[in-house]
């Protein structure tokens, strides 16, 4: 163990080093969450070791399809990104947001207990990281704030992981949110892997990583190791499965409501919102009221929700969004053009999920292509807001 | 403190095979909350005391097949305030309906010793298609916390909270990773609707369409999909003609990849 290091000058753990970061975190009162296998996939979860991480395994992805193979080597962060990511664990798929008991005489209203859990999470990519700071602004941003969103992700400790593999549906580069983690970490490691080596540079973010990062035993990194991780990234963004040209596009998106492409997606798509649970960024929830059978308890829940569902724009008299061809215009429109206006970035990290994960492999990348292609920009239809 | 009406409740059977109501005898923990909320004043699969009606609310099971019961059911709506379909056979017309598709003749003949003694209609048809309907629950059987959620929003006056969404939805929350994508297994969950939890998915399995065609639901784009996987027109044609086998666009899709010389 050294002095503590400041921020930005790169050490070496090795995997007994990562395995310590792990139980450090630990003995910190945090529940780490890492990469592991499960059910033919690489999802996040608890893990309490690297044994519990996918060494050897990596992730071959095109649109709707997803397999594990095995890697020539024993690399723990040798994979992509899976169907989840770590929205399930800030932005949970469902929570309850407050309960009332009737009494002798009227009501009385118990609200949630803020979440005390706090979260470390292994593994994250910088396309995530970028997801996290989109759904900040959406959750934190503006006038009002989603207490729980706030308490979780306050007390989260980040470790993010560059990309050693792109996967063939990932266009971070396009986004220009990866591969490489700049910001928004308390740690980056960058996994160096070969016939005789197999370690971590690693550089903290924050003042807490630097003072975790301390205690691990590690040792400096020379030029050579930080060379080596400067190829790694290198061969990373070389190797993206998608682009997506972005000049123009959300002039283009914005312009053609009417463009008959909505429909030839209609005819693929099943409205089944696989694409926006999977999506890192998508935020829209439902909230529902609950009584039960005896008529003294009731409760408000919030959950998922999403853009495909008739429910979602149901207005008196019916939904907004009748047609698929609506809900899909609404979605990706929402994505790469009016998320924009809405929050000053894209709404699309690149991070590919939407294709691997929808079931008839719908493309979002060769979707906004075709139309920016051939925007047809109808006089009558210009100033379309966001529906 | 708070006093209500104890609304009386009924439970009918028609062609079906008890299942559904068994899900409200499932209810275990509820069940007492649920006696002490409604006065079950009919239900003969849970009790001899059968008392007259009318009834508050009428939970019925079971499709339409004989003309007595196209005469029964018009007798229990007349006498309940509120009627609610408890399962794919009142829904859609459950399994049973895969008779529409054929010659009953032919099925009478070949089950039963005597087929002279049997007196049934040519199909299977939902009680929506013969009585006005307040609220369906599908599922081959109902999930009971949907059932619950009814009578719970029934007793408050409010509408209840069943979303017409994919099964995919509820795949995705729970965290389970697609069988489809992941796996190349066909899976109907894209075009069913949610309400089971996504119970096959979690094992491994594709959903099997028990709680019927979802809204908005793509049949035809999924069933070009199952074929890339490897499905055949046959399994396509069986998958799509089972519980829900009369539900519009589940029929649809069975008849678009039936076998031409034999429909059925
Ligand atoms: S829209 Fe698709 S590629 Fe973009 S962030 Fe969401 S899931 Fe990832
Ligand atoms: S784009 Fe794909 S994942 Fe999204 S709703 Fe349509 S079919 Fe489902
Ligand atoms: S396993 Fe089936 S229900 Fe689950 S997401 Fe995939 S297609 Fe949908």
């Amino acid at each position: 163990m050294g002095a503590p290091t400041l921020p930005g000058a790169p050490v070496l753990l090795d995997p007994a080093g990562l395995d310590a970061l792990i139980a450090a975190l630990a003995a910190r009162g945090f529940s780490v969450i890492g990469p592991t296998l499960r059910e033919g996939a690489i999802v996040y979860d608890r893990i309490s070791g690297i044994g519990a991480l996918p060494a050897g395994w990596t992730d071959r992805q095109e649109a709707g399809r997803y397999r594990l193979e095995r890697r020539a080597d024993a690399a723990l962060f040798g994979y992509a990104v899976g169907p989840q990511s770590w929205k399930r664990f800030l932005h949970p798929p469902e929570e309850r947001l407050w309960r009332a008991r009737r009494t002798e005489d009227g009501f009385t209203i118990e609200t949630e207990p803020p979440p005390v859990e706090r979260f470390a999470f292994l593994g994250m990519r910088a396309c995530e990281l970028h997801a996290v700071a989109i759904q900040d602004r959406v959750f934190l941003g503006g006038t009002h704030q989603d207490p729980g969103y706030a308490a979780r992700r306050a007390g989260a400790f980040l470790v993010a992981v560059n990309c050693g593999t792109a996967g063939g549906t990932c266009f971070c580069v396009s986004m220009g949110t990866g591969p490489r983690a700049e910001s928004g970490f308390d740690l980056a490691l960058t996994e160096l892997i070969g016939p005789d080596r197999h370690e971590f540079l690693t550089v903290a973010g924050s003042a807490e990583g630097a003072a975790l990062l301390a205690t691990l035993p590690s040792r400096p990194a020379g030029a050579e190791a930080e060379a080596a991780a400067a190829s790694v990234m290198a061969r990373t963004e070389a190797g993206m499965g998608r682009t997506l040209e972005r000049a123009g596009l959300k002039e283009a998106l914005q312009a053609s409501p009417e463009h008959p492409h909505w429909d030839d997606v209609a005819a693929r798509c099943l409205a089944c919102a696989n694409c926006t649970m999977v999506c890192p960024t998508c935020f829209c929830t439902s909230v529902s009221d609950h009584t039960d059978l005896a008529g003294t308890e009731a409760a408000r829940v919030k959950r998922w929700d999403s853009c495909f569902t008739a429910e979602f724009s149901f207005i008196h008299g019916g939904p907004v969004r009748p047609h698929r061809s609506a809900r899909y215009r609404q979605w990706l429109t929402h994505k790469l053009a009016h998320w924009v206006d809405q929050f000053g970035s894209s709404g699309c990290v690149g991070c590919g999920r939407c294709i691997t994960w929808c079931p008839v492999g719908i493309d979002i990348t060769a979707e906004a292509a075709a139309i920016r292609a051939a925007p047809d920009a109808k006089p009558e239809q210009e100033g379309h807001g966001n529906p | 403190m708070h006093t209500r009406l104890r609304p009386t409740l009924a439970v009918w059977k028609f062609a079906s095979c008890d299942g559904c109501q068994l899900s409200l005898l499932d209810c275990e923990d509820e069940l007492l909350a649920l006696a002490g909320a409604v006065d079950i004043a009919y239900f003969a699969e849970a009790s001899s005391t059968l008392r007259p009606g009318p009834y508050d609310l009428s939970l019925v099971e079971g499709s339409i097949t004989t003309a007595h019961d196209a005469e029964r059911i018009r007798a229990v709506r007349a006498a309940s305030r509120h009627l609610v379909t408890i399962g794919a056979c009142a829904t859609a017309g459950g399994i049973q309906a895969l008779r529409n598709f054929a010659d009953v003749t032919d099925y009478v003949a070949a089950v039963y010793a005597t087929p002279a003694y049997i007196s049934t209609l040519a199909t299977s048809t939902p009680i929506a298609a013969h009585v006005k309907v307040d609220f369906a629950l599908h599922g081959c059987p109902i999930d009971k916390a949907q059932l619950l959620e009814v009578i719970s929003a029934l007793l408050a006056g409010r509408k209840p909270e069943i979303p017409h969404e994919s099964v995919c939805t509820a795949c995705k929350r729970r965290g389970t990773s697609c069988v489809m994508v992941a796996h190349g297994t066909p899976c109907l969950g894209p075009v069913t609707e949610a309400g089971c939890g996504a119970i096959c998915p979690a094992y491994g399995r594709g959903c099997y369409g028990c709680f019927g065609p979802s809204e908005a639901a793509n049949t035809a784009a999924l069933a070009a999909t199952w074929t890339v996987l490897g499905a055949d027109r046959r399994s396509i044609h069986r998958a799509f003609r089972s519980f829900n086998a009369a539900a519009e666009p589940f029929r649809e899709e069975s008849d678009a990849h039936g076998d031409q010389d034999h429909p059925g």
